[in-house]
């Protein structure tokens, strides 16, 4: 019994950021395998599965634009926003006077891609879930539209619409054609909270296919 | 304090602007943005964020639960915080804390939202210590918004003035007027697409039924306290909000969306006004348990 599916995910724009451009940032010229994680997980995730993606198809030509913004460039502080807690008389906020920066960011524009990925069950699947209720709740929530929060293409003012992709075959922009992507980042390992590690692994676009499944992952 | 939101929300606002800038491009020498190929015209969602900060921290005075984490002005009294400095805990003291208090991360997360309007609607990074694992994590905000476009394409104006003023005496000897430039659109509809989801307020941030209210309140005036002699005429003219029945939602967002139309009318060539666009809501493609509301 599969329990994989197929996602048509749509959207305006999007940015996939390279960790090696991170400061003015720079998308990948597609949907990395971790957003596509997480833009299922946007839609239905559980503690006790955990999904893997197969295959990402690219449904539209790949096309870039850029948008410079201004943005803060601190963080909000735990250590200050303890001590208020804790009692102390301080002003708590980022003045964007002072901590500002201009950045620019190179987006995609105009994707679509069909995400197939399955999930695999974990460890910390409680005594009355299976896959097969897991399977329901995922179709139904995609069928219906229904979702945590609203999935986005990696960055959350680029939000994503998403249906089930019910159609046998699918039509990619790239049929015929062999696109070397180079290094793009596969994921997180957040096996260890305290040392969490970028994959890395070897993209290749095969007629508008990335195939991740048994993908050689470099650390 | 008011309940947690228990419903999905996405709403659609149109606003327009009229002989102004309503977002300039520092990439372009502040011409208002603009979709190079297709030319329509864009307000970013930092843009529109901004706005709707400085509406509540304008209308809430810093009211206990209503302040603002991003502000745009200089911090007063910032020697306040030397005095505080002895109180920063180091590395050590941290991992020492965490041990006494496992509970300290999401501790503090809580009090930031419960005292900023902001972090609580759009969230914020409040990431420090990941080192020591203190980590306050990513506060996501339910309220999530997208780029605005123009409905049409735009046409930015230069429009070149001077001034009788001088800056510099060095100028002053030589010149009696400096000229400056100024870019308007001199019409543009534009329309932005939201979302606000129930779960990220009932789990994480507690958005409440009152913080949406004054949500609501802050984008339908968010332009009446921003005049300037960049922006011109600003409004906003429409916001659709859509409730759904359930936390989930009822249907995908893009059904909603795309039963909002917005036209430019049959007769009009060169659109300069509210007027010359219709705003028709296709009633037939919502479903029935999403409940409709014009707030304007």
């Amino acid at each position: 019994m599969s329990f994989g599916i197929r996602v048509r995910v749509w959207g305006d724009y999007a940015l996939f950021s390279r960790p090696e451009m991170k400061v003015e940032r720079c998308s990948y010229d597609i949907i990395t395998p971790s957003a596509a994680r997480g833009l299922l997980e946007a839609v239905y995730w559980h503690p006790g599965l955990r999904w893997v993606i197969d295959r990402v198809y690219v449904m539209k030509p790949i096309q870039f634009t850029s948008v410079r913004r201004n943005e803060v460039k601190s963080k909000a502080l735990g250590s200050s926003a303890l001590q208020v807690m804790n009692g102390a008389d301080k002003l708590l906020y980022i003045s964007s006077k002072n901590e500002i920066v201009q950045r620019a960011a190179i987006l995609l524009k105009d994707v679509e891609y069909v995400i197939e990925a399955h999930f695999d069950m974990t460890d910390q699947v409680s005594g009355s879930d299976n896959p097969g209720k897991f399977k329901d709740i995922i179709t139904r929530r995609i069928r219906k539209g229904e979702c945590y929060h609203t999935p986005y293409f990696g960055c959350r003012e680029f939000p994503a619409n998403f249906e089930l992709f019910e159609e046998d075959v699918v039509c990619t922009e790239y049929a015929g054609e062999e696109k070397d992507l180079g290094y793009m980042l596969y994921d997180f390992d957040y096996s260890d909270p305290e040392n969490i590690q970028p994959m890395f692994f070897r993209a290749v676009l095969k007629d508008g296919i990335l195939d991740v499944r048994d993908c050689e992952v470099v650390r | 304090m008011a309940e947690v939101i228990k419903n999905r929300y996405e709403f659609v606002v149109l606003f327009d602007v009229e002989n102004g800038n309503p977002n300039g491009d520092p990439d372009a020498g502040n011409l208002p943005r603009i979709d190079p190929e297709s030319g329509y015209g864009i307000v970013t969602d930092v843009c529109l964020k901004r706005k709707i900060r400085n509406y509540v921290e304008t209308v809430k005075e810093d009211e206990k639960g209503y302040k603002i984490y991003i502000k745009e002005d200089v911090p007063l009294n910032r020697s306040d915080n030397t005095a505080y400095e002895y109180l920063q805990t180091n590395d050590k003291d941290v991992k020492e804390l965490k041990k006494k208090d496992p509970d300290v991360d999401r501790k503090i997360r809580d009090f930031m939202c419960r005292n900023f309007f902001d972090i609580r609607t759009f969230g914020a990074v409040m990431t420090t210590f990941v080192k020591a694992a203190l980590n306050c994590g990513q506060v996501r905000g339910p309220v999530q918004l997208g780029f605005a476009r123009s409905i049409d394409p735009i046409v930015s104006q230069e429009v070149t003035i001077t001034r009788v003023a001088i800056t510099t005496e060095k100028d002053a000897e030589n010149k009696s007027t400096e000229m400056g430039r100024k870019n308007i659109v001199p019409y543009g509809l534009y329309r932005v697409e939201g979302y606000i989801s129930a779960n990220l307020a009932r789990k994480v941030t507690g958005f409440s039924e009152d913080d949406l209210e004054l949500l609501w309140e802050a984008i339908i005036n968010m332009f009446e306290i921003d005049h300037s002699a960049a922006r011109g005429k600003m409004a906003v003219r429409e916001l659709i909000v859509f409730k759904h029945s359930k936390e989930l939602g009822d249907c995908p967002a893009y059904r909603l969306f795309d039963a909002v139309e917005v036209r430019k009318n049959e007769d009009v060539l060169y659109p300069r006004q509210y007027k010359d666009y219709s705003v028709i809501i296709h009633e037939d493609q919502i479903p029935s348990t999403v409940e409709v509301s014009r707030k304007i």
